[in-house]
This record gives C-alpha cells, sequence and structure tokens, in this order.
C-alpha cells in the first residue's frame, strides 16, 4: 500500500470522529500558539531594542571608566575614578579619526511649568549630540556650542514632555524649572514611537555643563566617540586607549556598538530561548493528549485493525495508518496554532505597546515540533496496532 | 466439479496439530490433520462445538501457524513463513467470509469490497471497478454507498462475500456465515457461494448445521481436533432449489 492511501485512511478516521479529533488537537494548538506568541513577544521585543540602538550607527564607541572584561553582566571592577569634560577634551584633541566626542549624564528631575509637573530624565551632552543620537526636532533647535559653554539654562523637551506640560501649546521659548531651576525651552522633539522606546520621549536634553552645575556633579557617565569612517573604528578605539592611559592606565573600558547589542541580544535572545522553551512544555502536554487518544483509539478499533490483517494489511500498512493519524492531528493542531498565535501577536502589536515579530524561523520551528511530537506520540501506539495477532484481533468484542 | 481425482490440490495440510497452554493445561485443539482442497471444491468442515473447526480454518487462512505440521498452499510450504509475508499470501489467495461478516462500520460497501485491494496495491479506476464486479455478482448492484449500519444481515454477510473474491483468491474461507442469519437470507447466501462455486471459485464452508453443510459437494468431519469422517455428499441441496420453494416474498437486492 502506498502513502496516500495511507493518508486518506487517517484522515477519513479522524473525521469520522470530528469532536475528538479536535479536542485531542486542541493541546498542540494551544502549545504551538504559546510557542508562537510568546517567541514573538520576544522577537519583537529584541528587534525593538537592538535597533533603536543600531539606530545610534555602527561607527559609535562608548568610553566608561573602570575595568569590563567579556560583557558588561559580569562583575567589573568599581571604577576608581570618572570621567570629566577634561577628558573629552584630550580625546576629542588627541583622537585625528573621531568626528563628535560627546560626554554624556543622565539623572532623574522633576521638571514644572505652570502648575503642571512631571519626573523626566535628564539627558546631558554637548551640542555634538545630535551627531550621535537620533532625534528628529518637531519645533525650535538644538542647544549650540556657546550655550554649552556658558552652562545656559536653555532644555529641549521629548514628545511626551511637551504634551503634558503644554497641552495644545507651542512650548516654545516657555519657562520651565527642573529642580526648582528656571530654564527656557529652546526646542522640541517628534515621538520616536510607542513600544519601548516610548521612553525617550519621556526624556529633556540640557548642555552637559547645565547638568554639572545643576546636579552639583562634577564628572561624566560616559564619553561617546563617533569615528569619522566606520571603517577605522579600531583605529580610533586605539587612539582613545593612548589618549587615556596616561591618565587611567587600564581603568576605562571602550565598548563598540556591537558589543553593546551583542551583550543585550544575547540576554534578551536567552529570554526568547526560556519562553520558547515554557511554551513548548505545553506543546509537549499536548502529545501526550495525541498518545493517550491514539491508544483508546487502538484499542477500539481492534477489530478494524483484525479485518485490514486478515485481507492483506502488513504490519508497516497499520503502523503507517496510525502514526499518520497522529501526525496529522499534530501537523493540523500545528497549522491551527500557527494561524492563532500569529493572530494573536498582530492582535498584541496592535492594541498595546508591546512590539511582536513573528519569524518564519519560529514559525517553521513550531510547525516542525508539532510534526515531531506526533511522530514521537504516535509511533507507541501505532506500533501496539501493528503488532497485534490478526485472531485475537477479529475475536475482539 | 465432481470428479476431484482431476482437479489441481489448491490447498493441504500435512499432520497439522495445533496446541494451546491455558494455565499450564494443554488443549489440543487439532490433533495429526490431513486435508487437501482441490481446485474448485466445495468442501464443509462439520462437527460439534469445540472440534477445532474455526482452529483449523485460521491455519488454512494462513491467519494463525500451527503447532507442528505443514499447510502448503498452492505447492508453497507456509507454514514457518513470516507474518507480513503471511498477509500477502492471504491478499492474494485467500477470502474470508465471517461469522459476524466484520465489514468496517462507517465505510461504504464499494469501500469496504475495496479493501483487499487497497492492500494489493491495486489502485485508481481499476480498484473501483473490480469492487463493482464483485458486488454485482453477488446481487448487490445497486448498494454500493450504504453502509453496513444501512444494510441487512443477509446484504452485508454478501458484501463480505464480494470482499473476499475480489482479489480473485484460490479459496475462499467461510466460517458459518450462515450462522447470524434468518433462514431466508441464509439460503441466499448459500445461494450465492453455490453460484460462486458454480463459476469455479473454491468454497471451503465450516458449518455446525447439517443442513447448511449439506450445500457442499464433500464434507469433512471433525471431531476432538480430528478428521474423523471425509467423503462426498451424498443428498446435495442447492440453494436455487430451496429459494424456489420460498413464500414470494419480493426479491432482496
Ligand atoms: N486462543 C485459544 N486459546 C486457548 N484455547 C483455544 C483458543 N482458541 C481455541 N481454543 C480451544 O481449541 C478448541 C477448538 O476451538 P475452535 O474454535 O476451533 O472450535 P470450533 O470447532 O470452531 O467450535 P464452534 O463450533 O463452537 O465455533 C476448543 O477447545 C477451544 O477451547
Ligand atoms: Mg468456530
Amino acid at each position: 500500500m502506498n502513502l496516500p492511501e495511507s493518508f486518506r485512511i487517517a484522515l477519513r478516521a479522524l473525521a469520522a470522529n470530528k469532536a475528538r479529533s479536535l479536542l485531542t488537537m486542541l493541546g498542540v494548538i494551544i502549545g504551538v500558539a504559546a510557542v508562537i506568541l510568546l517567541v514573538g513577544i520576544g522577537t519583537g521585543v529584541q528587534d525593538e531594542v537592538t535597533g533603536s540602538l543600531e539606530g545610534l550607527g555602527s561607527n559609535l564607541l562608548f568610553v566608561v571608566p573602570g575595568q569590563y572584561e567579556g560583557g558588561m553582566g559580569g562583575g567589573g571592577a568599581p571604577p576608581g575614578r570618572r570621567f570629566t569634560l577634561d577628558d573629552a577634551e584630550t580625546i576629542a584633541r588627541r583622537v585625528e579619526g573621531a568626528s563628535a566626542v560627546v560626554p554624556v549624564l543622565q539623572a532623574g528631575a522633576t521638571i514644572k511649568a505652570g502648575n503642571r509637573s512631571m519626573r523626566v530624565v535628564v539627558a546631558a551632552g554637548n551640542e555634538q549630540g545630535t551627531e550621535v543620537f537620533t532625534s528628529d526636532l518637531a519645533g525650535g533647535r538644538h542647544y549650540r556650542r556657546g550655550e554649552v559653554q556658558a552652562a545656559s539654562r536653555v532644555v529641549a523637551l521629548g514628545d511626551r514632555v511637551a504634551r503634558e506640560l503644554f497641552p495644545n501649546q507651542d512650548p516654545l521659548g516657555k519657562q520651565v524649572t527642573l529642580n526648582g531651576q528656571r530654564f527656557t525651552v529652546i526646542g522640541y522633539y517628534k515621538s520616536l514611537g510607542g513600544g519601548l522606546g516610548g521612553d525617550q520621549d519621556s526624556q529633556v536634553y540640557i548642555p552637559i555643563t547645565t547638568a554639572q552645575r545643576l546636579f552639583n556633579l562634577n564628572y561624566v557617565s560616559t564619553i561617546v566617540v563617533k569615528a569619522a569612517d566606520a571603517d577605522e573604528i579600531e583605529v580610533v578605539r586605539r587612539d582613545i586607549r593612548r589618549a587615556l592611559l596616561p591618565s587611567f592606565g587600564d581603568e576605562f573600558t571602550v565598548f563598540s556598538q556591537e558589543q553593546t547589542l551583542g551583550i543585550l541580544s544575547d540576554l534578551l535572545g536567552t529570554l526568547t530561548y526560556m519562553l520558547a522553551g515554557i511554551a513548548g512544555i505545553s506543546l509537549l502536554v499536548g502529545g501526550i493528549g495525541i498518545m493517550n487518544i491514539m491508544l483508546v483509539s487502538v484499542s477500539e478499533r481492534t477489530r478494524e485493525i483484525g479485518i485490514r490483517k486478515a485481507v492483506g494489511a502488513r504490519t508497516y500498512d497499520i503502523l503507517s495508518q496510525f502514526v499518520i493519524e497522529a501526525v496529522a492531528l499534530s501537523v493540523l493542531g500545528g497549522v491551527f496554532g500557527i494561524v492563532l498565535g500569529w493572530g494573536g501577536a498582530e492582535l498584541i502589536a496592535q492594541t498595546t505597546p508591546v512590539p511582536t515579530n513573528v519569524t518564519p524561523w519560529a514559525v517553521a520551528m513550531s510547525f516542525l515540533f508539532a510534526f515531531a511530537v506526533g511522530v514521537f506520540f504516535g509511533v507507541y501506539p501505532a506500533w501496539k496496532a501493528s503488532q497485534l495477532d490478526p485472531i485475537v484481533a477479529l475475536r475482539y468484542e | 466439479m465432481g470428479d476431484t481425482g482431476l482437479a489441481r490440490v489448491v490447498l493441504e495440510t500435512r499432520d497439522v496439530s495445533k496446541c494451546y497452554y491455558l494455565d499450564g493445561v494443554e488443549v489440543n485443539a487439532l490433533r495429526s490433520v490431513d486435508l487437501e482442497i482441490r481446485q474448485g471444491e466445495m468442501v464443509a468442515i462439520m462437527g460439534p462445538s469445540g472440534s477445532g473447526k474455526s482452529t483449523l480454518m485460521h491455519i488454512v487462512g494462513l491467519l494463525d501457524r500451527p503447532s507442528s505440521g505443514e499447510v502448503i498452499l498452492e505447492g508453497q510450504d507456509v507454514s514457518s513463513l513470516a507474518p507480513n509475508e503471511l498477509a500477502s499470501l492471504r491478499n492474494r489467495h485467500i477470502g474470508f467470509v465471517f461469522q459476524a461478516f466484520n465489514l468496517l462500520s462507517r465505510t461504504s460497501a464499494l469501500a469496504n469490497v475495496e479493501l483487499p485491494l487497497v492492500y494489493g496495491g491495486v489502485g485508481g479506476s481499476e480498484r473501483s471497478r473490480r469492487a463493482r464486479e464483485a458486488l454485482e455478482r453477488v446481487g448487490l448492484a445497486n448498494r454500493l454507498g450504504h453502509f453496513p449500519s444501512q444494510l441487512s444481515g443477509g446484504q452485508q454477510q454478501r458484501v463480505a462475500i464480494a470482499r473476499a473474491l475480489v482479489n480473485d483468491p484460490s479459496i475462499v474461507l467461510a466460517d458459518e456465515p450462515t450462522g447470524n442469519l434468518d433462514s431466508r437470507s441464509g439460503i441466499e447466501v448459500m445461494a450465492v457461494l453455490q453460484e460462486l462455486n458454480e463459476q469455479g471459485i473454491t468454497v471451503v464452508l465450516v458449518t455446525h448445521d447439517d443442513r447448511v453443510a449439506r450445500h457442499a459437494e464433500r464434507a469433512v468431519h471433525m471431531f476432538d481436533g480430528r478428521v474423523s469422517e471425509d467423503g462426498p455428499v451424498a443428498d446435495r441441496i442447492m440453494a436455487a432449489d430451496e429459494m424456489a420453494l420460498l413464500p414470494p416474498e419480493g426479491a432482496t437486492g
């Protein structure tokens, strides 16, 4: 007997017991849908996070104090000395391949305008900040070199901040206070979009010098260096090392964009695999359901098996008939599960800020897994069926 | 067909014994059975309950293997073949008719008759053509799409007979084919079997009913696992004659 024939027989048997087939499939449907959905969310978040970092450009280097080996996760030594604006100056002067050197400082603060107030993250840099960070002005301008040098109290607002403080108003030229100090709004940004990047919409931007006075600090947290040429990034990295060596020795680390991305990607990837694993367990449970029903089915159809054997069915014919039945259950369940999971992921992406991305890889993997579950859990009942003695089977009541 | 001396031996048992062990007790279902079935014969195997008729039928039908002795089908010793080889031989050479019909439920008459062809590797239009022909031969040309539950007992048994002969078997084995039928349907089934035998098909009929056995041309009597008597049937009953005597209750089929 050939395979299409086995398929026909198996599908007919499944159609004869529609409700049971559907309920059995449900286990696989839920399992596959869960895998697709959770991996879709994991991948979506991963994409968004790495995407927003990639938006910064691949020719960036991040210089931080302290020694880090391998990854950010590894417990590095606490920084002995922090960077100052002078160190940024040194890099700008000594590293030829650097087209922009931006000392960065971030801190939380309360912003007020009239009787409205909110907590924001203050991000501070210099006038070259626009070269290393993505930003899109909705109105006004960035702070200028002169304002950085003079530590002027000027501020540019993220989209959400602008809207909360000045609903239906043009914020340009308005006065706000940051931790009680008065600032003039010189610009505001377009939204960087929903999802996790929404964070940047809640930031405000001021000159680094102003920030140091505002928070009464004399250091900067990171120095971001942009290489003029992405191919020369290793040269720039070496030059930064040389420039800082006299005053810092080994007590600093230069991360490239790729390294930062890699670390984050690894972390989120691990998380995605974990989600997939948990969802996979439910798929396994679905497989046990299939095995259970197949065992019931085999004993119910003992007489049928006897009849088939009496008229000439070989071991292989019976085995393939029942394996195909189990696989058809799991594969059909897999297809429904994919449709359900995919639809669910789309729905989540559209109705919540959580980004999702259902990749062909995830679809293929869960389909194959469902298939494998069907084979794995179908073989034992099918083997039992194929080993039945025809006479015993024919006599079975 | 009466001249058994000339016809070829289709199936033969040589010194066949079958022994069951139940809880340490030995049951000798068959003891040294020698039997020859020739091409075109219609043989009844008779005997009281427990005499080993069904056991013998299962062994000559290659559903079971003897504990000792040889079974020779079309000249080939098949007593020690593997299950899959036996399945292929059953498919090509043996047709079964059981007391309990043993049709696949929720499967049309046509599909039931096609079953041996499915496992015989016959496909497509030839398969359904041959199944149709077989159903025509048993007078069920107008019941192709019926499920067993939509057929009378006699009709179901005739579907089973069609299934048994669709593969042009060397031999049709019928175990109490009329056991579950009323006398009228029983006579109809016997008429079909006799007609097929007239057309040259070898039929072995297992029954404990003397009257049913007299439809055959030769009767083999079994007692306690042995063949006690083997000879031609003296006053053979022709089912066609019986049919004529039945009250005209409207044709079946
Ligand atoms: N699977 C088995 N295990 C043990 N003993 C068996 C088995 N099958 C048959 N027997 C025994 O073998 C003997 C012959 O049984 P068999 O079924 O051949 O009788 P039979 O002539 O067909 O009887 P009946 O007319 O009642 O159908 C009986 O004593 C029976 O108990
Ligand atoms: Mg019997």
